[in-house]
């Protein structure tokens, strides 16, 4: 210890002892850094670094929302394509019903028309069977008088239309050829 | 005496030679000075100091002066340094109310890195923090700073308890611990956060200085050209591990001067 310790006092120095020119050397040179970084440097990367930050937050903000609205108007459309589909099922399933109800009314009607011509026709031929056998009858028995008439000689005509003989004859005779239809069949 | 002017004179000095080893000591840490201004000498360390607060100044120019969002590689460069100190040491040791510490505390580390880098950088080969004079201003700083926030934040008797009274203590212990913790706070942190970086970078240069001129004195056309070899590998890896006690003890001296500030602005408890 004892020659270093000479050696220090020999040349005015112990490493301790900081010498005060340097300090203000130190001091100063510190201070020109931090003034400038603290000053001018450090703000302005802060300021980049905060756009940045900005940036990229606001780019994936943005990308976020347009996400979402693509999601939005993807359902959206898909609902509308449903709703679309079952517009078209709907109106479908209307019209074949509608179709139906028409068939249906429609042969409904031309049962009707059908029916209704056919009582027509039939009313009509008998209607023309009755005149004609009234007709027939008619002519019938006053032939059938005209000729018993001639044949007695005298006019019973008075009488038996009074008697209805003539009547049940004719009544007698049809059922007769009614009969004889029958057992032809 | 500066080392140039050491190594130069026993230049011819070799092992078997007749000649002892011309051992370095703390010759190694003082320098004629360049010019005298008034009876001040301007010496090397000085002026490794101010072209060490020019390179961190132009540096953060080069990479910050014009910045871009799209940053260019300098500008990339500077600011994971940026992001490093201001991240990883400030806000990690102090948190949120950290940020108006960061400009102080990201220059005070690149400043104390670069002046330590100039160990291992040829032709300066001088940590200038191994001058107790750089730490011993900058660990002045530091301790205003720690102060002036305590007392600014708690007041004088709030201050003084924040620095002297923990808590969860019993009674009779506070007797003893009191006047330790005074005396750690306010006397002891700031003389071995400058004592600390002085203390590594003056051995690490001194352990630099000792191998490389055994390198050269053990080399001789004798066995000692084996010695010689085997100084000159140990002083390789002694630079490589320099570097990385350059920049620990750059990330020490912040990462304290943090822990210091975010102690004075605890709240009271």
């Amino acid at each position: 210890m004892a020659p270093e310790v000479l050696l220090a006092a020999e040349e005015k120095m112990n490493p301790l002892l900081p010498a005060w020119p340097e300090v203000i050397i130190g001091l100063l040179c510190f201070f020109i850094v931090f003034g400038i970084l603290g000053k001018k440097l450090l703000p302005s990367i802060e300021k980049v670094l905060g756009e940045r930050r900005d940036a990229i937050e606001g780019g994936m903000k943005r990308a976020d929302a347009a996400q979402a609205e693509a999601q939005a108007l993807l359902e959206q459309y898909r609902a509308e394509l449903a709703e679309a589909r079952h517009e078209a099922a709907r109106i479908t399933e209307h019209a074949r019903e509608q179709g139906a109800a028409l068939i249906t009314e429609m042969r409904e009607e031309g049962q009707r028309q059908r029916e209704a011509i056919v009582a027509a026709g039939h009313a009509q031929i008998e209607a023309d069977k009755k005149q004609a056998t009234a007709v027939l009858r008619q002519d019938v028995g006053s032939l059938a008088s005209q000729l018993a008439s001639r044949i007695v000689g005298e006019s019973l005509e008075d009488h038996a239309r009074q008697s209805g003989v003539i009547d049940r004859f004719l009544d007698e005779l049809e059922s007769k050829a009614a009969a004889a239809q029958g057992a032809s069949k | 005496m500066g080392a140039d002017v050491q190594l130069a004179s026993e230049a011819s000095c070799h092992l078997f030679s007749g000649c002892g080893f011309p051992a370095p000591g703390l010759g190694e840490f003082q320098f004629k000075p360049i010019f005298t201004v008034a009876g001040v000498e301007f010496t090397k360390p000085m002026l490794l100091a101010i072209i060490c607060a020019l390179l961190v100044v132009g540096f953060f120019w080069a990479a910050f002066a014009k910045p871009k969002l799209l940053p260019s590689k300098f500008q990339l460069v500077g600011e994971i340094g940026y992001d490093f100190v201001k991240r990883s040491i400030v806000l990690e040791t102090i948190g949120k109310k950290g940020e108006k510490y960061v400009p102080m505390l990201v220059s005070m580390f690149f400043f104390v890195w670069i002046m330590n880098i100039m160990s291992i950088i040829p032709f300066a080969q001088f940590p200038v923090m191994s001058r107790i004079a750089y730490p011993v201003g900058l660990a002045a700083i530091v301790w205003v700073t720690y102060m002036g926030l305590t007392f600014k934040k708690h007041g004088f008797v709030g201050g003084m308890k924040n620095l002297c009274w923990p808590s969860g203590i019993p009674g009779w212990v506070m007797v003893i611990l009191v006047p330790i913790e005074f005396f750690s706070n306010i006397f002891v942190r700031p003389f071995t956060l400058a004592v600390r970086a002085f203390a590594n970078m003056f051995a690490g240069h001194l352990l630099i200085v000792v191998f490389s001129v055994a390198s050269w004195y053990l080399l001789s056309p004798t066995i000692g050209a084996l010695y010689g070899s085997v100084s000159f590998v140990v002083a390789a890896g002694l630079t490589a591990f320099e570097l990385l006690v350059q920049f620990l003890q750059a990330y020490i001296f912040v990462m304290l001067a943090s822990s210091y500030i975010a102690g004075a602005l605890e709240e009271a408890h």
